[in-house]
């Protein structure tokens, strides 16, 4: 199994960061790091389009984050529909990284504002399906 | 001096559902725009053909475009940037003519959305962000623009009966647009009915799915006065990209291809924002309309609201925006809508808008988004 079990529905079944699903199980959400030139990415890449090495390591996303922005979706794309409502946020963490994904959807709206301090964590979907959220720090 | 100049438009009327096939709906825009230019079959020497092709059965629709607009055996070929693709397509007939390669080039955008439901067609629209990282959320257009809406109140204090202006706005001249899907009279209070679709954004935050084609003809400068009475000149054309992942985006409450394809454009036609006398901007959601005023320079950062609350960008104000109703209240057919926004400031530009003429508009500029801000095309029009 590899990463068609990333998500709720997945679109991709082969891709070369596989690996960050086996990171997600053992509940680390990972980056990657250039090994030549140190520039970081999340969403991981298995490429540096800085200096076009294909030498990658996986760093951690840890800490915590500052909620930029987010949004309760009330309608769903097909597929979708019995999750809602859902909120989806980006947040930004260390080293200018970003990190876009579902909202914990136990917190309660009032607390729930930019500039709310977030953490990620793994989340198991059941049917060996992972994936991450953002949730109060 | 400029090297292009349109000499031709034609938009079909946008609709829920068009009782027809892609190449019969077409066909309407392109026999508008034919008889609007005078020009015979055989005097295009080639096409562009531009729509989002996940919405077509169709495969490689330029061939069967080509065929049935009776444009063989010159040659056609396809454009495809999202919700921009007929600005993008304006983009490479403007390379054909300006390089020297053909003189009269054909700019036809389609869309037929209907072939399809509403759930499908946001999950289609979903993966038109990035479909390894992002769509596995549960991602739609509606929640992308929502964030950048949470984003410009957050930063600038700009509310959701801001944006229920624009949309207040839109309907004033929706009204008066017979080519446009959404014709009602709106009040604040309606508009203001908290539906909501992915918050902040409500139901008439929100423009409408439509089917649609829209078609320009361009021809070199020289050729276009040969042509036409009254050719509009392609003054000013800027594109720009950002990041398709939102985690890739520096900023949440202006669209970054935009800033730079706005200031590319007005570059290449040497002029200023206060020089635009009528523009179109992509009004997918009312904030994006809000988010353009700042992107394009019609108003400063975080003063976009200011414009609309002023009535600045009515007929009547500063710098009227989206006075055919914009795609809030025209609809939104993918492929075609960059051409018909091309179409509106046409218009303006030649004095024939009737009920939404702008008076003596002399430049006009098109701002047309493709998906959540990954692809900006502005376009800049002028007349002596």
């Amino acid at each position: 199994m590899g990463f068609e079990q990333f998500g709720i529905i997945s679109f991709t079944g082969t891709t070369k960061t596989e690996q960050f699903v086996e990171f997600l199980k053992a509940n680390e959400l990972k980056g990657t790091v250039c090994k030549e030139c140190g520039a970081k990415y999340f969403p991981p890449r298995s490429d540096c389009s800085a200096c076009l090495s294909d030498q990658m390591d996986w760093f951690p996303i840890a800490g915590e984050g500052t909620l930029i922005s987010f949004t309760k979706a009330m309608f769903a794309p097909a597929g979708f529909e019995k999750d809602v409502p859902y909120m989806l946020g980006v947040a930004d963490f260390a080293d200018g990284v970003k990190v876009f994904g579902r909202i914990d959807r136990s917190l309660p709206d009032d607390v729930v504002k930019p500039g709310m301090k977030v953490k990620v964590r793994a989340v198991d979907l059941g049917s060996d399906r992972l994936s991450y959220e953002l949730t109060k720090a | 001096m400029s090297k292009v100049a349109v000499i031709g438009v034609g938009q079909s009327a946008f609709v829920r559902s068009y009782p027809g096939s892609i190449r019969e709906l077409a066909f309407e825009a392109y026999r508008e725009a034919m008889k609007d230019s005078g020009l015979r079959p055989n005097q295009i020497d080639a096409s562009v053909i531009c729509s989002a092709p996940e919405y077509d059965k169709q495969r490689t629709p330029s061939g069967l475009m080509a065929e049935y607009l009776g444009l063989n055996p010159q040659p056609t070929f396809y454009v495809e940037s999202v919700c921009s693709s007929s600005s993008s397509g304006l983009r490479a007939a403007y390379g054909l003519i300006g390089s020297g390669l053909h003189d009269v080039v054909l700019v036809l955008g389609f869309q037929k959305m209907s072939e399809i439901s509403s759930a499908e067609s946001q999950e289609r629209m979903g993966r038109g962000a990035d479909i390894q990282w992002e769509a596995p959320f549960g991602t739609m257009m509606p929640a992308y623009y929502a964030m950048y809406a949470r984003g410009h109140f957050e930063k600038y204090g700009t509310t959701e009966e801001d944006l229920g202006l624009i949309r207040l706005k839109s309907s004033t001249y929706g009204v008066i647009n017979d080519k446009a899907v959404f014709r009602k009279s709106l009040t604040l209070d309606k508009i203001m009915e908290p539906k909501y679709i992915a918050s902040p954004l409500k139901m008439m935050d929100c423009c409408a799915n439509a089917d649609g084609a829209s078609c320009v003809i361009l021809a070199s400068a020289k050729k276009a006065k040969d042509l036409v009475a009254r050719p509009v000149q392609v003054i000013g054309l800027g594109m720009a990209t950002a990041p398709i992942n939102m985690a890739g985006r520096d900023t949440f409450s202006g669209l970054r291809c935009a800033q730079i394809a706005g200031k590319r454009a007005y570059e290449m036609a040497g002029i200023k924002p206060s020089d635009v006398d009528v523009a179109e901007v992509h009004d997918c959601f009312t904030i994006a309309e809000m988010m353009a005023y700042e992107d394009l320079g019609f108003a400063e950062p975080g003063q976009g609201k200011e414009l609309i609350r002023n009535k600045e960008t009515y007929k009547e104000g500063k710098i009227p925006v989206n006075v055919d109703g914009g795609l809030l209240s025209k609809g939104h057919p993918i492929g075609a809508t960059g051409g018909s926004q091309i179409r509106t400031i046409v218009l303006q530009l030649r004095g024939q808008a009737g009920e939404m003429q702008v008076p003596n508009a002399k430049i006009g500029l098109v701002h047309n988004i493709g998906g959540v801000g990954i692809y900006g095309n502005v376009s800049i029009f002028g007349v002596e």
